[in-house]
């Protein structure tokens, strides 16, 4: 009867090499090793055997027995890892195919770059100060040391109101004597974003309206090297690390000493192209040192006070930063231009 | 203003390469916007400009103009360019004509000669095309060169005639040398007004560049009987005119300036006329006075008229009802402070503006004279028109106020009759007193010069009102407080005096005096505070704004406030953005009819009847007033987006504009939220299109925004507005109070607005200051999560068709309190399977307690609770 449990032995092992999927092994299992499976009998049949010979037949029957079912252990494993594999494969995807598209929302860019001024402005103890679009002459010309007639008004068209001497701000400069006659005697630390008016046509260089962000700081020593240096950092986190600021000499009524701040070009780094017309520059602010009747105007003494004042436009920049040709976009809220933000 | 460099070299030496003095100006102050390139290099061969081949175009003197045996129009110029022979030159030139067949001229005619392989502009062609001249043959006679016209050398668009220079000029000597140039093209700001003339630049190179200015001599040869006694001058306003000069020239001779003074004229951007004109455009150009010439036999004329011998000039303003025609032909009307120049017949001209018709030497918009002298009528067309000959000339150079002048600049444009003038344009920005006498003797010279004649002895110049000459001490600690640098009193001092303004130290060097020079009326001399700030400006601009370092500020920080309503806007903005929606922003000026376009036609509106914001001068008739609300441009935006896109979901955040009783209107800001089109985007993996999005799109957005925002104790209620559909409109409320309504736009007013008609458009305006004014704070109390679990229920209860929704909501959740946290709706159902007139709501609940494991006994309590409360409020049905 060992032989023949040693022949049933060899017949289960050659078999279980052969069984290739779950349905075989299951089939195998029963017919071996199952509760009505050949090895199992012959563990049963050992009540025939002479007393004799049972422990020694009893032990190498459940030694086959053992080895034959790890040996299904293994089959299994390596059965059913090889169909999982069939089975994953066959649910291969063309992963080229376009996605689920997703709905997304977003800023206009004027107000992404506006928010990038905040914080940066912030970081520098510049708080934001709004005030209103439809101004008088008196706050958005003439406390500013623009009189009437004086030929600085020339340089802002100016949308006049049917109401006397009410207009559409040309600057959002008004706010500074609104923040000083606030502020006063604290010192001022400002930036003053909002939008402006200028009596223009609408063409891809020029707008009706538009963003301006000017700031303003007022104190016992604010100095025109503190202007440089403040800008200067605006232009590195804005721009990056290595950008070189340059000041040169402007007019602002506003402001005197006045000065135009350029900031080595984004693109080109200095080097000449097309967006700073090969001059290695790009001009970001109007700016200079507030000037004495302005500061009287505000409440604060130019004996005592200086201040600087500086004023950058939103949308050039965002303009110089994208390659933007055409500022009419800003406004025309085209969502195929809007998207691309 | 454009300055010629040749020109510039008169007065001061150009001691840096021309790009470099470009940034040393533009750094100081005085932009330069271009620099053009005439024959010469600049330095940088990729910039593309016409260089003049220094060998192959020449100065040449042409000695004969023969005929050309086989062609009438063309002449051969023989042409002495230094070379070993005369070069027979074929050309057409009209104005060689006369000269043909005339022998040997003598003195030969200059001009310029190009030789095969010069490269020019196509004179035939006006696209700027280039051309390599070529030898060929020309009716039959061999040629190889060409006199060039100004067109050819790239210095005109003149073509009728080739270029007859001055007799002086070098024969031999390559053209760039006598005509090639460089033109700066500086902008100037207000302030800059004095440097409105090539001296005046050239004082600003000299002090950029530590050179001195060659003034011009005002040196005149007057040999004529004194000008006392030939007119009299009477200046009745000194305010309005501080200084006025007359010198008087009598017989000069009238025709065309020499080829120099033109060219000089044209850089500048100016035209050549005549002598006696160009002189008075030559002087103005140099010096930055403007200059305006009489004809003096027609001011005798009119004194005689009114029994006078001696013309007497008079300075006044305006009489009421009186009136001028001026030389561009505009009759005007003239304001009581218009000052006039008038004699003892009446007005002459508008002081400082423009000229009367009657009075002019010559009448500049009908004349003009061509490059070589030949006249022209330019309505007639024809040559010599007009009789030459010599004629008498007193020149007025004169000061005025330039506010005064701004005025009345201003008042003749607001009545429609703006006067375009040189002189109008400098002096209404302010020119110095002081130049008055020097240009006037330039320019009388200069007429001397060109025309012949002899100058009347001595000048008229009454001078009553000298500015006051600004003289302010500026301490040197003001100079580094306010600049940041550190600089040391002679510094200052030699930057100052670059400018020549007059220094002297004092206190021990810690002050330094300052006196303006007398052609600058910027520097303030009333006020100190300000000199001083104009005098830092000047220091710095000379000293290099490219050597002021950074730093940063050390000054005491101001106390920091946060702004609430900015920081509340943009939480706003960032709740849409989260819930899917693209901010706009559109154009804050419309029509009011655009706007009424959200009422529909015959219907009343629901909008607030406020006065508009309105233009006085508007630039477009789509943009004359302020908004007054942002669903307009919301419409706008989207209708303009549905002929490329299928679908928006925008928003705008922004102020409208109300006027009041008060000057200045209310500025409310607003939040606009507009949907339409598909709620998602189309896949490839789904068989059907999506659906649009209708009104609980829109309501959704609405709902997530109080949400987030924590808004108090919203509620929605149904609303009537003229813009929406009835049925499908909404307020939304806070605290008790609308915040402003939404739903579906009336079709019709989508209709007027340009939406397909197939198109739903949703849409919401709300008061954005009140929404601000609800936001919780940072400090929202934030819900503890329960330990326990949840036990859900669903109910279906039936209600009457007409009961909202919220209502029963509202009761569910009052009556399943403490222990019920959350009642949804899931289901809305009418039809066959309930009664007619009533609706079923099903609702799944979700019972949790805080504090123990909820019982299946304690939820049914609960649930019966809530049913009963139904019962009794909608009598309402559980349905089963």
């Amino acid at each position: 009867m060992l032989e023949e449990l040693e022949a049933l032995n060899d017949e289960a092992r050659a078999e279980l090499v052969e069984v290739a999927d779950s349905e075989a092994l299951r089939t195998w299992e029963l017919a071996y090793i199952g509760r009505n499976g050949q090895v199992t009998g012959m563990l049963r049949r050992v009540g025939d055997l002479p007393p004799a010979q049972r422990p020694a037949f009893g032990q190498r029957a459940n030694e086959v027995k053992n080895a034959l079912q790890a040996a299904y252990g293994e089959r299994e494993q390596a059965i059913k890892a090889a169909e999982l594999a069939e089975r994953l494969a066959a649910g291969a995807l063309d992963v080229s195919l376009p996605g689920r598209p997703v709905l997304t929302g977003g800023l206009h860019p004027t107000t992404r770059m506006l928010r990038r001024f905040y914080e940066i402005w912030a970081d520098m103890g510049f708080q934001v100060y709004r005030s209103r679009d439809v101004e008088d002459d008196m706050h958005n010309f003439e406390l500013l040391n623009f009189p009437p007639h004086h030929p600085a008004r020339d340089m802002q068209d100016t949308f006049f109101t049917t109401e006397k001497d009410v207009i559409l701000r040309t600057h959002t400069s008004p706010g500074q004597i609104r923040a000083m006659r606030e502020y006063y005697p604290e010192p001022i630390r400002v930036i003053l974003p909002g939008m402006c008016y200028r009596h223009e046509q609408i063409t891809a260089r020029s707008e009706v309206q538009f963003n301006q962000v000017e700031g303003l700081a007022v104190g016992r020593n604010i100095r025109m090297t503190d202007l440089k240096g403040t800008i200067a950092e605006f232009a590195r986190r804005m721009y990056g690390s290595d950008r070189q600021v340059r000041f040169r000499a402007s007019y602002f009524p506003f402001t005197e000493p006045s000065m135009e701040v350029d900031v080595s070009c984004i693109l080109c780094d200095g080097a000449g192209c097309r967006v700073c017309k090969y001059t290695g520059w790009l001009e970001i602010a109007g700016s200079g040192m507030v000037h004495p009747n302005v500061l009287r105007n505000g409440g604060y003494d130019p004996a005592v006070y200086t201040g600087f004042a500086f004023g950058m436009g939103p949308e050039r920049m965002i303009m110089q930063k994208h390659g933007i040709e055409d500022i009419r976009y800003f406004w025309g809220n085209d969502l195929r231009f809007l998207q691309q933000f | 203003m454009r300055v010629p460099i040749s020109w510039l070299k008169d007065y001061v030496d150009i001691t840096l390469p021309i790009p470099e003095l470009a940034e040393r100006l533009t750094l100081a102050g005085l932009e330069v916007g271009k620099i053009e390139y005439y024959g010469v290099p600049s330095g940088d061969s990729s910039d593309g400009h016409l260089v003049w081949d220094r060998e192959k175009i020449k100065i040449g003197a042409i000695v004969e103009v023969k005929p050309h045996p086989d062609a009438d129009r063309l002449t051969i110029a023989m042409v002495d360019y230094g070379g070993d022979a005369l070069e027979p030159c074929v050309n057409g030139a009209p104005n060689l004509y006369p000269y043909k067949g005339q022998g040997r001229l003598d003195p030969p005619l200059k001009a310029v000669i190009a030789f095969e392989g010069a490269e020019l502009y196509d004179g035939h062609k006006d696209d700027g095309s280039r051309m390599v001249l070529k030898a060929r043959k020309l009716r039959g006679i061999e040629n190889r060169s060409m006199v060039c016209s100004e067109k050819e050398l790239g210095l005109s668009d003149s073509h009728e005639g080739i270029i007859i220079l001055d007799p002086n000029a070098p024969v031999g000597a390559p053209a760039q040398d006598v005509l090639g140039d460089i033109v700066l093209d500086i902008e100037l700001t207000p302030n800059l007004a004095r440097c409105w003339g090539i001296v005046p630049i050239a004082r600003e190179v000299a002090a950029l560049t530590g050179q001195r200015v060659r003034y011009p001599s005002d040196a005149c040869v007057m040999e004529g009987p004194p000008i006392e006694g030939q007119a009299y001058l009477k200046i009745e306003e000194p305010a309005l005119n501080p200084r006025f000069t007359l010198t008087l020239i009598k017989d000069v001779e009238i025709k065309p300036s020499p080829y120099w003074m033109q060219r000089r004229l044209v850089l500048a951007g100016m035209r050549a006329i005549n002598n006696m004109v160009d002189a008075t455009n030559y002087v103005m150009l140099e010096t930055g006075q403007p200059i305006h010439a009489f004809d003096y036999d027609i001011l005798v004329e009119r004194a005689k008229r009114v029994g006078d011998v001696v013309p007497t000039i008079i300075t006044r303003t305006a009489r009421p009802g009186e009136t001028i025609e001026t030389l561009d032909e505009v009759h005007r009307e003239l304001d009581d402070f218009t000052v006039m120049v008038c004699d003892t017949a009446g007005v002459l001209s508008i002081g400082g503006i423009i000229g009367g018709a009657e009075s002019e030497v010559y009448d500049a918009s009908t004349y003009t004279l061509d490059a070589h002298g030949v006249e022209y009528d330019a309505e007639r067309g024809k040559a010599d028109a007009r009789p030459r000959g010599t004629t008498n000339i007193l020149l007025e150079v004169a000061s005025w106020n330039f506010i005064n002048l701004r005025k009345t600049l201003a008042a003749q444009r607001d009545r429609g009759k703006e006067v375009n003038s040189e002189a109008g344009q400098r002096l209404s920005r302010g020119v110095h007193p002081e130049l008055a006498l020097l240009a006037n003797k330039r320019a009388i010279e200069m007429m001397r010069r060109l025309g012949g004649g002899t100058i009347a002895q001595g000048c008229i110049d009454h001078y009553p009102a000298p500015p006051p000459v600004a003289e302010v001490d500026l301490p040197l600690e003001f100079v580094n407080r306010l600049s940041g640098i550190t600089l040391a009193s002679g510094e200052v001092v030699n930057l100052l005096t670059a400018l020549e303004f007059e220094c002297d130290l004092r206190n021990g060097g810690t002050v330094i005096h300052v006196v303006t020079p007398p052609h600058r009326l910027d520097i303030d001399p009333h006020d100190p505070a300000t000199a001083r700030a104009d005098l830092v400006e000047e220091v710095l601009r000379i000293y290099g704004y490219d050597k002021i370092p950074n730093t940063l500020i050390v000054d005491e920080l101001p106390p920091q406030r946060s702004n609430v309503a900015l920081e509340r806007e943009e939480r706003v903005r960032d709740v849409l953005v989260q819930a899917g929606l693209r901010e706009v922003v559109s154009y804050r000026l419309t029509t009011p009819e655009r706007e009424a376009l959200l009422t529909p036609p015959g219907a009343a509106s629901s909008w607030p009847d406020a006065p508009y914001v309105v233009l006085a001068n508007p630039t477009s008739s789509d943009k004359v007033a302020m908004r007054q609300t942002l669903l307009s441009g919301l419409m706008d935006i989207a209708a303009a987006n549905l002929r490329s896109v299928d679908r928006a979901a925008i928003f705008e955040v922004g102020q409208v504009f109300l006027k009041t009783g008060e000057p200045l209107p209310d500025e409310p800001p607003r939040l606009g939220i507009l949907l339409v089109g598909p709620r998602d985007l189309p896949a490839w993996m789904d068989q059907n299109a999506p659906e649009s999005m209708d009104f609980y799109d829109l309501k959704g957005v609405v709902e997530t925004m109080a949400q987030a925002l924590h808004l108090p104790d919203v509620t929605y209620t149904p609303a009537a507005h003229g813009t929406f559909r009835p049925g499908r409109t909404a307020s939304l409320n806070v605290a008790g109070a609308s915040v402003g309504v939404f739903g579906e736009v009336h079709p019709l007013v989508s209709r007027a607005y340009g939406v397909p008609e197939d198109a739903t458009v949703l849409a919401a305006e709300f008061d954005l200051a009140a929404i601000q004014n609800h936001m919780a704070d940072d400090r929202f109390r934030v819900e503890p999560i329960s330990r326990y679990a949840a036990l859900y229920q669903d109910i279906a209860v039936v209600v009457d068709a007409g009961a909202p929704a919220a209502d029963v909501q509202a009761e569910i959740v009052q009556a399943g309190a403490p222990l019920l946290r959350e009642a949804r709706l899931f289901d809305v159902y009418q039809g066959e399977q309930i009664e007619p007139g009533k609706k079923s709501l099903a609702y799944a609940l979700t019972f949790r307690s805080d504090t123990q494991t909820l019982t299946d006994k304690a939820v049914a309590k609960m649930q019966q609770k809530v049913i009963k409360a139904l019962e009794k409020k909608f009598d309402a049905k559980l349905r089963v």
